[in-house]
């Protein structure tokens, strides 16, 4: 995870559910963040909670530096169903994200095409 | 006869307004940079409130703090309903200054712009999670949907149990493509509308009524 890309290639950092469940919601980002600015491609087994989602949206808003880090790109699968709202889904709350999620330097990486079963990205060096 | 109307108006909404027991409720018009939030806010404030929120513009990040304007009583079918509306900066992942320069910007200003969106992103997320009761969720009916702010952003909306109202807006133009939204989010009722031109705006006030009311 310390490393960072080199000249030849892009890092790509595939980071398991269990090693995220082992971190609270601000070290997740910080982890994220930390590989996405050293140009790495980071790249979540399970995902974040909406709740993570929106500070890491906060966090790299206070990053971002001209010249230096634009911010990052995110892609996901399309969340699953949520069990349609009913009793069950009302009482526990919406079930865990497990959404594989990739995220990258918004220079680096662009999406090509997206739909349910597929992300295409390009990936390129800094 | 006149001054008889208006009492009986006042009397009827005092006591519509006790009846609904509680505070007006925040409404948030969220969406990606540049799908028309500022002019449908405009729209609104100054179809009940005879005021303007924010400056709109075809450049991004024209707003840059999120606004409120309090107790807008929008009337449906004999009832008022009172909210207030939250215009906030639209919300991305990435600010690159050098976008701006292409809209006749200098360095300086650019730079300056873009520190003022991400704070204004990040003001955006900061409401979002801790101040609003329920979200109009505005996007552009002339591009994709299907791009990953929105669905990071109705995942979180939904995540919270808000309602949330999706408008697809800019029908006005020749390739606004409503389908694709209703299509993209199929879980959420998608009205379609004009705010710059005003087409379609009582089913909005009507949506608006019934959504948060």
């Amino acid at each position: 995870m310390a490393g960072t890309s080199s000249a030849n290639g892009v890092q790509i950092d595939l980071v398991s559910g269990s090693r995220m469940d082992a971190l609270t919601s601000m070290e997740k980002i910080r982890m994220i963040l930390d590989g996405v600015r050293a140009g790495n491609i980071v790249i979540l087994e399970e995902g974040l909670t909406p709740e993570e989602e929106t500070k890491l949206i906060e966090v790299t808003m206070a990053e971002i530096s001209p010249d230096e880090f634009d911010g990052i790109e995110v892609e996901t699968y399309p969340q699953p169903e949520r069990g349609g709202g009913g009793l069950l889904s009302r009482l526990i709350g919406p079930d865990r994200p497990k959404k594989l999620t990739v995220i990258g330097p918004a220079n680096q990486i662009e999406t090509l095409h997206k739909d349910e079963s597929l992300i295409s990205a390009l990936v390129s060096r800094q | 006869m006149g001054l008889l109307t208006d009492i009986r108006d006042s009397i009827t909404r005092a006591v519509d307004r006790l009846f609904a027991g509680s505070e007006p409720k925040r409404i948030g018009i969220y969406g990606p940079p540049n799908a028309g939030k500022t002019t449908l806010a405009n729209r609104i404030a100054s179809d009940w409130a005879e005021t303007e929120m924010g400056t709109e513009s075809h450049i991004p990040h024209e707003t840059r703090r999120a606004t409120r304007e309090e107790n807008i009583e929008i009337e449906r079918d004999g009832k008022t309903v009172t909210i207030d509306i939250v215009d906030t900066p639209g919300v991305t992942t990435k600010v690159d200054y050098k976008e701006f320069l292409e809209h006749d910007m200098d360095k300086e200003e650019a730079i300056q712009r873009s520190r003022e969106a991400t704070e204004g992103v990040a003001e955006a997320m900061h409401w979002l999670r801790e101040d609003v009761d329920g979200v109009i969720y505005v996007l552009d009916s002339t591009t994709d949907p299907f791009t990953q702010v929105n669905t990071m952003l109705i995942g979180i909306i939904e995540s919270k149990r808000l309602p949330v109202l999706i408008f697809a807006n800019k029908t006005d133009l020749d390739e606004a493509n409503v389908t694709r939204i209703e299509n993209a989010f199929p879980q959420h009722e998608t009205v379609p509308l004009s705010a710059l031109e005003g087409d379609n705006m009582d089913s909005v006030y009507q949506k608006i009524a019934e959504y948060f009311g």
